[in-house]
C-alpha cells in the first residue's frame, strides 16, 4: 500500500510554482485547461498541413522536421504583410496597464496569461530571430530560442485567450493582444495544431456551410421544430422561406441558434418578427452561418468560409443582407467581409422596407445587424409592444465582446432591451460597454472539455451578475451573441444559479403583440406569463 | 480578558495573515494585483477572498451556522474548486488558521489552561468549516461534470428530438 501523507504534511504542500523564470519554465498541461487537438480528417479537407492523430497532452506532436524553419519563415511572412503585427511586436514598454484587465488572468493568476506575457511569448522569439540586439545578445536582450517546448507553451496559451481585446483599451499604446494571438494561432495552423472544436466547424462549415454541418433538409426540419411552438404559443403558423431567388433581404444568422436552447428561441424571434413585418426575404442554407471559425485559424481560412455570403445574395438577387445576433460573426462581417470578398457593387445601400431608413453606416459592406434594425422599428413606432410580458423578468445586459469593444455597438441593442422589458438593471460600470468582461469561452473555447477554464475566464462577468443578482433581483442575462448564449448558461449555472441566460429577439417576440395573434399564456419557453400566473395564483 | 475578545481586537490583523496564506498559493507575480481588495468588480478574486475571510473569522468566533458559512465559503472555495489546485491544496487554507490564531494568542495567553481549552475548542470549529468546505468542493466538482454532460445532452437534444427518440411527458 503506498505511503499515506499526514495531515501535517499535506499542510505543508507548497504551491510555489519553480523559482525559474518564465522563460525557461516549460508550460504543464493541466486538464480541463485545454482543448482536445484538431482530427485529420478536420484538417485534410480544407487543405490544411500535417493531419494527423495527436493528443496535446503527448510529448510527441508529431511535427514535421523542418517545423521550426516553418515558424520563423512564418512570422516572417507575417511581419512583412502585417504592420500591425510588426508594430506590436517592437513597442510594447511592459507598463503593465495590460497584466490585470484579463479575465484568463484574474480568474487563473497565471502570470502567462498577463496579456503582456501572452505577446511576450512570441515577441521572445522575434527579438531572437529578427532583431539585431536579440541576436548577440540573446537572452539579455528579451530573446530566447525557439524550442517544441516554447511552441507548446504558445498551443497552450494562445488557446487560452478570447480575442475579446479587454486588454488594448487600457493599453497607452493601444497594442491590440487579440491581433498578437490571431498571428499566434495562424503560426500554429501551419504545423497543424489546432483544437478539434475549431477545426470540426471549419471543415463542417467549408462543406455544408455551417459550423455544425447541418444539412438544408436539417435546417429546414430544426426550423420546423420552432414553428410549431410559435404556433403553440401565439396560434399562428409561420411559412418562412429558404434559398428564394428575388427576395429583397438574405438573413445569416449563426447556426448555432438554429439547434440548442436558449439560442432557439432568438431564432423563433426572428421568425416571428419578419412574419409581423410581412418582410419580404429568404433563409439561405448555404449561407447558413453567419460565424466563422475560420477566424480563428487563419485570415485566409476566414476568407474561404466568409465568402459564401456574398455569393449566395449575388445568386438569389437579393438587394441586401440582415444578420442575426452574434459577436464574433459581426466583427468578421463589419471589419473584414468588405476588404476579403467584396465589394458587393452587386448589392444595394440597406433600407428598412418599414420604416425607409437608409442604413448608410452599411453603405460599403450592405449588411445590417438585426439590433440595429430593430432599434430602427421600434423609434419609428412600427411594433405594437406590451413590455409586461416580459415582467417575470429582471434583465441584465451583458456586451458581448467584439460588438460592443469591438464594433461600438452599445446603445441600439439597449434601446430596444428598455422599449421590450420593463425591469431593466445595468451591472456595475467597469464590467460593461467598452471594459465588458468576456463570456470566457469565445474565438471557439466554447467546448466542454476546457470547462475549468470557461469557469475561470469567466468569472469575472459572472461575479458582476452575481452581484445584479443578488442586489436586485436579476434573473436573466440578455446578449446578442451565439457563443455567450451557448456558453453563459454553464458559466451562470456554476456561478450564479437562478439567472438564465437570452438573446434579445426572444424578448423582442415575447412583448411583440403579432396581428390576429390568439391570446397568449405562455412566452416562447413555455413559461406561463405574469398575468396568467398572477390569475392561477388567485384562483 | 478572554481569548476570544482578544482575537476579535486583532481581527484586521489575524485576517490580513489568512489573507496573504491563502496567496501565497498563486505566484508572485499574481498576488499583487489580488492584494486590491476594494476593487470588488475588477478584483473578484482578492475581493471575494478578502470578504470571505472576514466573514469565516467571525463565524469561527461566533460558534459557524451553516447558513451564514456557506456564503462565505463559496466566495473562496467555488473558485479555488477550478484553480489548478489538488482538493488538498485547494482546502489547506482553512487549516492555516489554526496556526494564525495561535501565534495571534501567544504572547498574552501562554501558559494560560483556560486559553489553551478555547484553543483546542476553536480548533475543533475549524475542522468543523474543513468538513463544511470539503463538502462544497465536492458539489462545485460534481457541478463541473454535471456542465459537461448536461452540455452534451443540450448539443444533441434537437437531433434526438428528430429522430423520434425522445418521449413527451404527457399530462
Amino acid at each position: 500500500m503506498s505511503k499515506l501523507p499526514k495531515p501535517a504534511e499535506l499542510a505543508k504542500v507548497s504551491y510555489q510554482l519553480p523559482k525559474t523564470g518564465w522563460m525557461d519554465t516549460p508550460v504543464e498541461f493541466k486538464p480541463g485547461m485545454f482543448c482536445h487537438g484538431s482530427k485529420p480528417k478536420s484538417l485534410e479537407l480544407v487543405g490544411f498541413p500535417n493531419p494527423r492523430e495527436w493528443r496535446p497532452a503527448d510529448a510527441d506532436w508529431k511535427l514535421p522536421e523542418n517545423w521550426k524553419e516553418i515558424i520563423i519563415e512564418g512570422i516572417a511572412d507575417r511581419l512583412k504583410k502585417y504592420r500591425s503585427f510588426r508594430l506590436f511586436m517592437d513597442i510594447c514598454v511592459r507598463c503593465g496597464a495590460c497584466a490585470d484587465k484579463c479575465h484568463f488572468f484574474i480568474g487563473t493568476g497565471d502570470p502567462r496569461n498577463m496579456p503582456v506575457l501572452r505577446a511576450e511569448l512570441i515577441r521572445s522569439v522575434y527579438r531572437k530571430e529578427f532583431t539585431t540586439a536579440g541576436k548577440i545578445l540573446g537572452k539579455m536582450a528579451g530573446g530566447r530560442e525557439l524550442t517544441l517546448d516554447v511552441l507548446k507553451e504558445w498551443w497552450y496559451y494562445f488557446y487560452q485567450c478570447t480575442e475579446c481585446r479587454r486588454c488594448s483599451v487600457f493599453c497607452p499604446y493601444g497594442i491590440d493582444q487579440a491581433e498578437i494571438t490571431i498571428i499566434g494561432r495562424e503560426l500554429l495552423n501551419l504545423l497543424g495544431l489546432n483544437i478539434e472544436w475549431i477545426a470540426g466547424p471549419v471543415s463542417n462549415c467549408y462543406m455544408k456551410g455551417n459550423h455544425l454541418g447541418l444539412e438544408p433538409h436539417t435546417i429546414v426540419g430544426n426550423l420546423e421544430y420552432m414553428l410549431d411552438d410559435i404556433e403553440t404559443v401565439t396560434g399562428k403558423r409561420i411559412k418562412p422561406t429558404f434559398n428564394r431567388k428575388g427576395a429583397e433581404i438574405l438573413f445569416v444568422t449563426p447556426s448555432g441558434d438554429l439547434f440548442a436552447d436558449p439560442g432557439t428561441y432568438t431564432a423563433m424571434g426572428y421568425l416571428m418578427l419578419f412574419e409581423e413585418l410581412g418582410l419580404d426575404y429568404t433563409w439561405s442554407t448555404y449561407a447558413s452561418e453567419g460565424g466563422n471559425f475560420g477566424f480563428f485559424t487563419s485570415n485566409e481560412m476566414g476568407k474561404r468560409l466568409n465568402s459564401k455570403i456574398y455569393a449566395e445574395a449575388k445568386r438569389l438577387g437579393v438587394k441586401w443582407i440582415l444578420g442575426g445576433e452574434c459577436g464574433h460573426m459581426w466583427r468578421v462581417l463589419s471589419q473584414y467581409m468588405d476588404t476579403w470578398n467584396g465589394p458587393a457593387d452587386f448589392l444595394e445601400v440597406p433600407k428598412s422596407p418599414i420604416t425607409g431608413t437608409v442604413f448608410e453606416n452599411a453603405k460599403s459592406m450592405k449588411m445590417v445587424h438585426v439590433a440595429e434594425f430593430t432599434a430602427d422599428l421600434i423609434k419609428n413606432n412600427k411594433l405594437k409592444l406590451d413590455p409586461s410580458r416580459n415582467d417575470h423578468l429582471k434583465v441584465t445586459w451583458h456586451d458581448s465582446c467584439n460588438v460592443a469593444r469591438g464594433m461600438g455597438m452599445l446603445e441600439e441593442p439597449r434601446y430596444v432591451l428598455k422599449s421590450v422589458v420593463n425591469n431593466f438593471v445595468e451591472m456595475p460600470e467597469d464590467t460593461i460597454r467598452e471594459k465588458t468582461f468576456c463570456c470566457g469561452s469565445g474565438t471557439g473555447l466554447n467546448a466542454s472539455e476546457n470547462m475549468e477554464l470557461r469557469m475561470k475566464g469567466g468569472f469575472p462577468r459572472a461575479n458582476a451578475v452575481k452581484y445584479v443578482h443578488e442586489h436586485h433581483g436579476v434573473n436573466m442575462l440578455g446578449n446578442v451573441c451565439a457563443i455567450d448564449r451557448a456558453s453563459l448558461k454553464a458559466l451562470m449555472e456554476y456561478w450564479v444559479p437562478g439567472v438564465g441566460v437570452c438573446g434579445l429577439h426572444e424578448l423582442v417576440a415575447n412583448a411583440m403583440i403579432m396581428t390576429g395573434e390568439k391570446e397568449r399564456t405562455t412566452d416562447l419557453r413555455g413559461e406561463p406569463l405574469p398575468s396568467v400566473a398572477a390569475k392561477e395564483e388567485k384562483a | 480578558m478572554d481569548l476570544k475578545e482578544i482575537l476579535r481586537q486583532k481581527r484586521e490583523d489575524i485576517v490580513d495573515r489568512w489573507f496573504e496564506a491563502i496567496l501565497s498559493s498563486y505566484h508572485e507575480d499574481a498576488r499583487g494585483p489580488m492584494r486590491r481588495t476594494q476593487a470588488q468588480f475588477t478584483n473578484p478574486v482578492g475581493f471575494n477572498f478578502r470578504e470571505g475571510l472576514e466573514g469565516l473569522f467571525d463565524a469561527v468566533l461566533q460558534g459557524m451556522l451553516p447558513d451564514t458559512v456557506t456564503g462565505f465559503l463559496d466566495a473562496i472555495v467555488r473558485l479555488r474548486a477550478v484553480q489548478d489546485f489538488s482538493p488538498s491544496q485547494s482546502l489547506s487554507f482553512i487549516f492555516e488558521l489554526k496556526k494564525i490564531l495561535r501565534a495571534a494568542a501567544g504572547a498574552e495567553l501562554s501558559g494560560d489552561p483556560e486559553t489553551a481549552d478555547e484553543l483546542v475548542r476553536l480548533d475543533g470549529v475549524i475542522d468543523d468549516l474543513a468538513l463544511f468546505a470539503f463538502d462544497l468542493h465536492m458539489e462545485c466538482r460534481e457541478k463541473i461534470y454535471a456542465l459537461k454532460a448536461q452540455e452534451a445532452r443540450d448539443m444533441t437534444f434537437r437531433l434526438l428530438q428528430k429522430a423520434q427518440l425522445i418521449a413527451e411527458h404527457q399530462e
